[in-house]
């Protein structure tokens, strides 16, 4: 008797459920046409990094001497060295996060686009990095889960619709080839993903954000070969509509996707040009024995 | 040696089965759900209900930890997000002398400032009357006691979170504010609440200042201006008659069995958290 | 202007506020106790004995408290010394790192460090009671030995924790002995031993919980073990409640004794660890 009542009334459920599922029923919005990847304001008119005579100090101790360059738009710029050459402080000290370090000094001039990098303070600070993004060495999901890291940018910056956010999250999570594989689990808590994994996502959450820049400081080398190949090879797909800038460690990385290469050595800018140039036919005598493996 | 190490164990085993055993004399004389939930005290006739005192307690520890929890975590995002190094040199040594002076300083304290002022000025704002010595009183006196435990606790918390975690959140445009709240607290949750614990089971114990500022009557407090009777300073008032009159001993030890295994609790489940927190690191 | 930085801006001014609310309930009491003790503080108050009855006559001053302090902070002092130094070595020398036993001792001295100290007042009061003992200078040692024991043994720890093994080892190769390499450990936590006999005093002296019930209150100086002794916090704490202004200005004025000797010790011990964290390791 109940059975005859309610087994309709499942089967009706189940059938909305499943409609709903395939997209046959959609959920109706108020900003259907709502563009993902276009919901902040773009004041920079030019992504280009400019630095001259840029020198940085720790405790008195001169870390970067002197580095002049120009970093091109759109474009994959790989800067290479032996480690402890300043790489990864030069890269710090595009979005600032080198202010945290105790007892720096900076001086000179880095420009991104027609904004001043080193003397931008407060609020000013704040919204600028935005257009930086920056990838870690190590994948580092924020502790929430796999939805809200992609959300956390948009949410701080003002954006709470939830049909958005469901829209944001689902493009850049595509974006980088993620979605398919987690589409079923976006509530889960991001550090379950493998590591491969949680960096494709840390990529997505600073897309997320729409930066001109992305910053990349070794973000392949804590990975297995097979990730860090779809991470090569979303960057080389991404430098249409950023500009990538990454510190590597493995010379072969470079030749596989550079377009313009800058090698340092102790602090120093050594030789900066294209990467065809750089490769095979370096000026300098340190860029010739760098890149026959005499040190690393 | 290993005897010396052992016997910290048997401390704390000892303290709870001797208490224990002092309040059995009472525990056959009354059911245990009778001497917790009734409000009449009256040992002169045999009458020993613990309600009161409860209920003091729990509204001056409540009140401290309501007073001091957002200031205290305030201060250690201050410190760990917001200031350089060297204003640490400044406020540690702030903490640490908060930290160290006894409590009968605060009761001299609370009586000489704070007592006067809620029945002077903060008092009459809300009640006709009050005379000052009142759960508010105990309340903002335990609140400046436990904010050193509190403060630097919490500042060591927040040290462990990772700084690419502050990085990422900070290279997405986060604020300063908003990569704390919802990044570093976010994080640190567990350990929030266990610190928190940690400070009531302080709290609690606490007994000499709230004896000095609480006005001590045995009556279940209704608001802040109210008057309260805590449970340690129940212990503390009544050693010295507490031998003349049949059970009062056993009643008094009771309530100290009461207050050894509450901030047992209290500080045991903190303790296991805070340091599976250390490990997990 | 964005709601992001809006929010930033409020909490900015609210963090500020809470550090000066912390600052400013150091320097109010700090200033209050002053404020009313150092008008009534002579140096005869601090050099002779309360005349004219406890409780009633307003004479003389409070040696007896002093004194009292002295006997039972140092020799309770010296006492927790000799017993947790075997502790921690025997924590850090002959138990690995990862021991089990090691880490439930540990705990036990982290629950035994939050145990209110009027539940160790009431427990040895009812073992005293248990063998016929009157309230005496040896209960307030033995009390307050045990109060400081968890924090000795926790604060050593903390430092010999931090000892790299690779010194133990050397130790070891070289053809010590465990107990020779007690020496070499010896020297490395002496700064650790310092501070934490300096935050063992502060802790000694100022309870009055833990004593109320062991040491009782007398207005001479204890000649032996047997007889009751006063404290300083106890004699703030009883005089304040005597009804004679006089006797109240003697526990006012003991009050400011009491804060100078807290002051003095908490602010050593940070320039013992400054002093000593130059030259370790």
């Amino acid at each position: 008797m109940m059975n005859a009542v309610t087994l309709p009334i499942v089967n009706a459920a189940r059938q909305i459920s499943t409609l709903w599922k395939e997209n046959i029923i959609k959920p109706i919005t108020r900003s259907d046409n709502f563009v993902p990847d276009c919901k902040f304001e773009h004041t920079l008119e030019k992504a280009e990094i400019d630095v001259s005579g840029l020198n940085v100090s720790i405790k008195g101790k001169l870390i970067l001497k002197d580095i002049n360059l120009k970093i091109p738009e759109k474009k994959i710029t790989c800067i290479i060295g032996p480690s402890g050459c300043g790489k990864s402080t030069l890269l710090k000290t595009f979005n600032r996060l080198i202010d945290s370090t105790e007892g720096i000094h900076v001086e000179g001039k880095v420009q991104l686009g027609t904004n001043d990098i080193i003397n931008t303070q407060g609020n000013a600070l704040t919204e600028m990095r935005r257009h930086i993004g920056l990838i870690n060495q190590r994948p580092c999901p924020l502790p929430m889960s796999i939805y809200d890291n992609i959300a956390y940018g948009c949410k701080i910056n003002g954006i709470h619709n939830r049909h958005m956010l469901d829209k944001i999250v689902e493009h850049y999570l595509k974006a980088v080839g993620l979605w398919d594989e987690i589409k079923n689990r976006l509530h889960t808590p991001a550090s379950r993903l493998s590591i491969g994994q949680q960096q494709r996502l840390c990529l997505a959450r600073s897309l997320a954000v729409e930066p001109e820049f992305i910053l990349a400081d070794e973000s392949t080398s804590a990975l297995d070969p097979i990730s860090s190949k779809i991470i090569e090879e979303l960057f080389v797909r991404l430098k249409e509509q950023y500009s990538i800038i990454m510190v590597t460690h493995t010379l072969r990385q470079a030749l596989r996707i550079a377009d313009y290469v800058v090698f340092m050595y102790l602090g120093e800018v050594i030789e900066a040009g294209d990467a065809q140039t750089v490769f095979h036919s370096p000026q300098e005598e340190l860029t010739k024995n760098y890149l026959s493996g005499a040190f690393s | 040696m290993i005897a010396l190490a052992f016997t910290s164990l048997l401390l704390v085993i000892g303290m709870g089965g001797g208490l224990f055993a002092k309040s059995l004399p009472i525990l056959q004389e009354h059911s245990l759900s009778n001497l917790l939930f009734s409000s009449s005290w009256h040992p002169m006739k045999g009458e020993f209900g613990f309600f009161p005192f409860i209920m003091g307690t729990i509204w001056v520890t409540l009140l401290a930890i309501v007073l001091a929890f957002p200031i205290s975590i305030l201060v250690a995002v201050f410190l760990t997000g917001f200031s350089q190094k060297r204003i640490w040199k400044l406020v540690y040594p702030i903490l640490d002398i908060l930290a160290s002076l006894p409590s009968v300083i605060y009761g001299v304290w609370g009586t000489l400032l704070i007592v006067p002022w809620i029945s002077r000025f903060f008092g009459p704002i809300f009640v006709e009357y009050t005379s000052g010595y009142t759960v508010l009183a105990g309340g903002i006196v335990l609140a400046v006691m436990i904010l050193p435990v509190l403060i630097s606790l919490m500042t060591e918390l927040f040290k462990t979170v990772p700084e690419e975690l502050r990085d990422v959140s900070i290279s997405l445009g986060a604020t300063t504010w908003q990569t704390a709240k919802f990044v570093i607290l976010r994080k640190t949750k567990a350990g929030i609440f266990a610190i928190v614990a940690l400070a009531i089971s302080r709290a609690l114990g606490e007994t000499i200042a709230v004896l000095m500022v609480c006005g001590n009557s045995a009556e279940t407090p209704h608001s802040i201006f109210n008057a309260c009777y805590p449970l340690s300073a129940l212990i503390a008032n009544n050693y010295g008659e507490m031998l003349s009159v049949p059970l009062y001993e056993s009643a008094l030890m009771l309530a100290a069995f009461l207050l050894f295994i509450i901030v047992l609790i209290f500080n045991l489940s903190s303790q296991l958290v805070l340091r599976y927190i250390k490990t997990n690191e | 202007m964005k709601w992001k930085f809006i929010e930033e801006r409020i909490f900015r001014v609210l963090m500020h506020c809470s550090l000066w609310i912390v600052f400013g309930f150091l320097v109010s009491i700090i200033y209050t106790i002053f404020q009313r003790g150092c008008k009534i503080l002579t140096w005869k108050m601090i050099t002779t004995l309360p005349g004219g009855g406890f409780y009633i006559g307003g004479e003389g001053g409070f040696l007896n408290a002093i004194v009292g302090s002295l006997y039972i902070v140092g020799a309770s002092t010296i006492l927790g010394l000799l017993i947790s130094i075997p502790i921690v070595f025997y924590l850090n020398i002959y138990l690995s790192s990862k021991s089990k036993f090691g880490y439930v001792i540990r705990l036990a001295y982290d629950i035994l460090f939050g145990i209110p100290s009027i539940v160790y007042g009431a427990f040895a009061f009812s073992i005293m009671i248990y063998f016929g003992l009157r309230a005496s200078l040896l209960g307030g040692i033995i009390v307050i030995t045990l109060l400081i024991i968890p924090i000795f043994v926790r604060s050593m720890d903390e430092v010999a924790k931090t000892i790299p093994h690779e010194i133990l080892d050397t130790s070891y190769s070289l053809g010590a002995t465990k107990w020779e390499t007690v020496g070499v450990m010896m020297r490395q936590i002496a700064p650790g031993i310092a501070t934490a006999t300096l935050l063992s005093i502060g802790r000694a002296i100022g309870d009055a919980a833990g004593v109320m019930f062991t040491a009782g209150f007398s207005d001479r100086i204890p000649e032996s073990l047997s007889q009751p002794t006063a404290t300083l916090p106890l004699s703030v704490f009883f005089q304040l409640s005597s009804p004679f202004p006089e006797v109240q200005n003697r526990a006012y004025g003991a009050a400011v004794v009491l804060t100078i000797i807290v002051l003095i010790l908490s602010l050593s011990g940070r320039f013992i660890t400054k002093y000593f964290s130059k030259n370790k390791i």
